[in-house]
């Protein structure tokens, strides 16, 4: 690697071929681009290999350890869904799974997907990777803090995944944790399981603090030269409003955690209630398991939209870019984003219409998660409207953001019927819930990763990743999706319960017996494609195809680096001067059918270019 | 006259000039350091750490079935023979408040390049917040002595004994990150680290006074949600 940019020089910001507006009063200058306010940013540069990968300050390799680590816990959290296929489908094959067992496979599969995985993919992995890239910044603000973030994070990974291997094994309480029976005698992992868990989770919220700041203070203050907010990818935007969201709804995790580290290690009795266990009174009394559901939720509710809107973000841009077109609507996406982060606070007992709370109560959280509907379907709107007359290329790239459209739409229908408290009732705690958050905040959110890998892929390596492969791997995942969780809405709607570890003697025992096989033999295909991406990964990167810069011709600025894959300091000498939004696709009049987002206006001025 | 500048971006005052500075490109809040912008933005996190814990506290005083113990007696301290109460905590009280203000005059010291005043007044601060730590250790320990455990409480409701100690334990634990960096902070200070350009010991980039205001908004949040507890915990 070169590593030429050095950092000792002064970098004149303020370029010579930019004029002043002000005193060029005869022509003026419509090129004019306000000079730098915030100066050149100091980096530190690494001196050995450990500090070049391993304690990194770079946001680009901090992205790639992110992504990494998250997928290693992906790759668990599928080996467990496996298991658990395997016992609903085929019992007779899974002797040697025990009630137990399948509880703990259940909640970790939960509780890794959805923080260790997903979060940690799209904020840690591709926040990292493309924020300064894309804001035109030479790295995070606060690289240090930025490099501690990982390793915070990792420390959780490694502490989660020591919970399987302590005395009792990992807690089976279901992700959400409720107690009282969380911390209760005869659920599994109630003792160091439940403990490592907490643990983990806390130094999540500690890790992810770090790197939210970073995030937020990158995007706001450090943003270069032309820049303004609504000139940034909607890419930025959505990892931006979910990391406002992580960084309020984050601390209810954390001091619900603590709260329940402090009831199982010094019997206090925050949510614990007087418990009456084979006719003795336990220690516990007065406390109210309600409140962790509140605290939960308050948290839990608020996590979907981190995972949902970075995948909104990414998803958008990839659309555009491959539709050639500019994407609909761009305020209105903003302000959907916006909107649907700051409604996301006030739905969150839509997940506690059972707890017995006050049914006004469910009423108007009904209400509230039904006006989430609105600027979500704007949204879906506005993709259908960027693919309407575009010059779609049907690629792998395409095809993953075409998937996540039908995915998320159907994920989103149900979610509706969920979020009324009178069909809720009856469908809770049913196949029909697995189902609709599955598709809504599994499926939908993974198909823009992949759309997203093989978008940024020959950025990050500087080689293209094999089409066929991946048309593979489209069509095996989203087919074989649909065959897992089409199925589970009936499966609910015939009311088989979820998070059973068999039927017993129930009528579903016969009813639902076929169906379950089917589900799990589509759940060990789509398990089994994935590999096919890592697979693809490890050949691409022995003998792909050398990428060129800037292969998909798109206008963001992490594809004008001075070089690919773009070093630390992203930008070589002079930092990139923004003059437009990043989706100006086939602007008549052009000669091309893109415009960087670096091109001056004076060089696109017989176009009918949109004034961004 | 003309409105103040940041390199050839004009600063308007009110709500337009929100709106000017939101629209415009590299920074939303014109000319504040990076390193301040994020404290602010970590404190408004911890806000939300501070009110979930404080919320949870109302919702348990409130579901539990046992009677909660009346904090002027709990927290009395008997002075000449007269149990007073709230003694101890009034003078904690008195001192955090009193190290904020030493705070504000060390932020304004470092900015005029005073090295001498500013690492005395960090130094003050630093007592002062040592001092309420030690009266907070005392408060606990006298309660303690009285019975009075995390999951249990011979005056009433045991969640009284959890939610205090988990609450000010937070908070103790709040200050004390702030004492260990304000002695960190007075040693570079009366160094002159930031004189000389000394590079940091972990980021290896050269400080600023600027660091001694970041330090300064921690502090006076830290005293601020002391505030907070000392209303719902002591006076309700």
């Amino acid at each position: 690697m070169s590593d030429e940019y050095d950092n000792n020089k002064s970098y004149q910001a303020q370029s010579s071929e930019v004029m002043d507006g002000s005193t060029g009063s005869v022509n003026p200058d419509i090129d004019y681009v306000r000079p730098s306010e915030i100066g050149e940013q100091e980096l530190y540069h690494p001196h050995s290999f450990i500090e070049k990968w391993v304690f990194c300050q770079d946001a680009k390799v901090i992205g790639v350890q992110y992504f990494l680590t998250a997928v290693f816990t992906g790759v668990v959290g599928l080996i467990l869904s496996w298991l658990m296929r395997l016992q609903l489908g085929f019992p007779e094959l899974a002797g040697f799974m025990t009630a137990e067992h399948y509880y703990q496979f259940v909640t970790m599969h939960g509780m890794i997907m959805v923080v260790y995985f997903l979060t940690a993919l799209f904020l840690g992995g591709f926040g990292n990777y493309l924020i300064p890239l894309m804001v035109g910044a030479r790295d995070m603000v606060f690289p240090y803090v930025n490099m501690l973030s990982f390793w915070m994070f990792f420390v959780a990974v490694a502490v989660l995944m020591a919970s399987f291997f302590v005395p009792g094994g990992p807690t089976g309480a279901g992700w959400t944790l409720y107690p009282p029976q969380t911390i209760l005698e005869g659920t599994p992992g109630a003792g160091m399981g439940i403990l490592l868990m907490l643990i983990s989770l806390s130094l999540f919220v500690i890790g992810f603090t770090m790197g939210g700041l970073n995030y937020m203070i990158t995007i706001l203050q450090a943003r270069t030269r032309g820049m303004t907010l609504m000139r940034m990818p909607l890419t930025v935007w959505g990892i931006f409003t979910a990391t406002v969201l992580a960084m309020l709804a984050f601390p209810a995790l954390l001091v619900s955690a603590i709260m329940m580290t402090l009831d199982k290690v010094l019997q206090t009795s925050f949510f614990m209630p007087t418990i009456l266990k084979a006719g003795e009174v336990l220690e516990y009394g007065g406390g109210s398991p309600i409140l962790f559901q509140h605290l939960f939720w308050f948290f839990g509710h608020p996590e979907v939209y981190i995972v949902a809107l970075p995948a909104f973000g990414i998803v958008s841009d990839l659309i555009s870019v491959h539709a050639r077109k500019n994407i609909f609507g761009y305020r209105m996406m903003v302000w959907a984003i916006v909107g649907i982060g700051a409604l996301s606070f006030f739905v969150w007992a839509h997940h506690m219409y059972v707890s017995g709370m006050n049914p006004w109560f469910g009423f108007f959280f009904a209400t509230t998660t039904l006006i989430i509907a609105v600027p979500t379907a704007m949204k879906v709107y506005n993709w259908i409207l960027t693919l309407w007359r575009g010059n779609i290329r049907i690629n792998v790239v395409m095809l993953w953001c075409l998937g996540f459209i039908v995915t998320f739409v159907n994920g989103g229908i149900t979610g509706i019927f969920l979020g009324n408290v009178s069909v809720d009732v009856p469908l809770s705690d049913t196949y029909f819930v697995i189902a609709h958050f599955h598709m809504v905040m599994g499926i939908a959110p993974l198909m823009v990763i992949m759309g997203a890998v093989y978008h940024w892929f020959p950025l990050v390596a500087g080689k293209m990743l094999d089409e066929g492969l991946g048309k593979w791997h489209f069509w095996i995942t989203f087919l074989g999706a649909y065959s897992i969780y089409f199925p589970m809405h009936y499966l609910g709607f015939i009311g088989v319960p979820r998070r059973y570890f068999e039927m017993y003697d129930s009528p579903y025992m016969t009813s639902a017996v076929g169906m379950n096989e089917f589900i799990s033999i589509a759940a060990f295909i789509v398990g089994a494609a994935q590999f096919i991406l890592i697979f693809n990964i490890i050949k691409t990167l022995k003998t792909g195809k050398k990428a060129e810069q800037n292969p998909w011709k798109a206008n963001s600025l992490e594809w004008y680096t001075s070089t690919v894959p773009p070093e630390h300091g992203n930008f070589g000498d002079r930092l990139p001067v923004v003059h437009r939004w990043p989706y100006d696709f086939s602007v008549p009049g052009a000669k091309e059918d893109y415009i960087p987002q670096t091109t001056a206006p004076s060089e696109v001025i017989h176009t009918e270019v949109e004034k961004t | 006259m003309s409105e103040p500048k940041i390199d050839g971006f004009e600063l308007k005052p009110g709500f337009k000039g929100m709106a000017s500075d939101t629209a415009s490109d590299q920074t939303m809040f014109k000319g504040v350091h990076w390193g301040k912008a994020m404290m602010w933005i970590f404190l408004l996190s911890d806000t939300f750490v501070f009110s979930c814990f404080l919320i949870s506290y109302m919702k348990g005083r409130g579901s539990t079935p046992v009677e909660w113990p009346n904090p002027s007696e709990v927290f009395a301290l008997e002075a000449f023979g007269v149990p007073v109460p709230l003694l101890l905590i009034a003078l904690m009280t008195f001192v955090l408040i009193t190290s904020s203000g030493t705070m504000a005059i060390a932020v304004k010291y470092g900015y005029e390049k005073n090295r001498k005043m500013c690492g005395w007044l960090l130094l003050a601060t630093a007592l002062g917040g040592l001092t309420f730590v030690g009266m907070q250790a005392y408060e606990w320990s006298k309660l303690i002595h009285e019975g009075v455990r995390p999951w249990e409480n011979p005056f009433g409701a045991a969640q009284f004994g959890s939610f205090f100690f988990m609450i000010t334990g937070f908070h103790g634990f709040h200050v004390s990150i702030g004492v260990i960096f304000l002695f960190i902070y007075t040693y570079k200070v009366f160094a002159g680290h930031y004189e000389k350009g000394k590079k940091g010991w972990f980021t290896k980039l050269k400080g600023d006074y600027v660091e001694i205001e970041i330090l300064g908004l921690y502090w006076h949040f830290v005293d601020l949600v002391w505030v907070f507890i000392f209303a719902f915990f002591y006076l309700w």
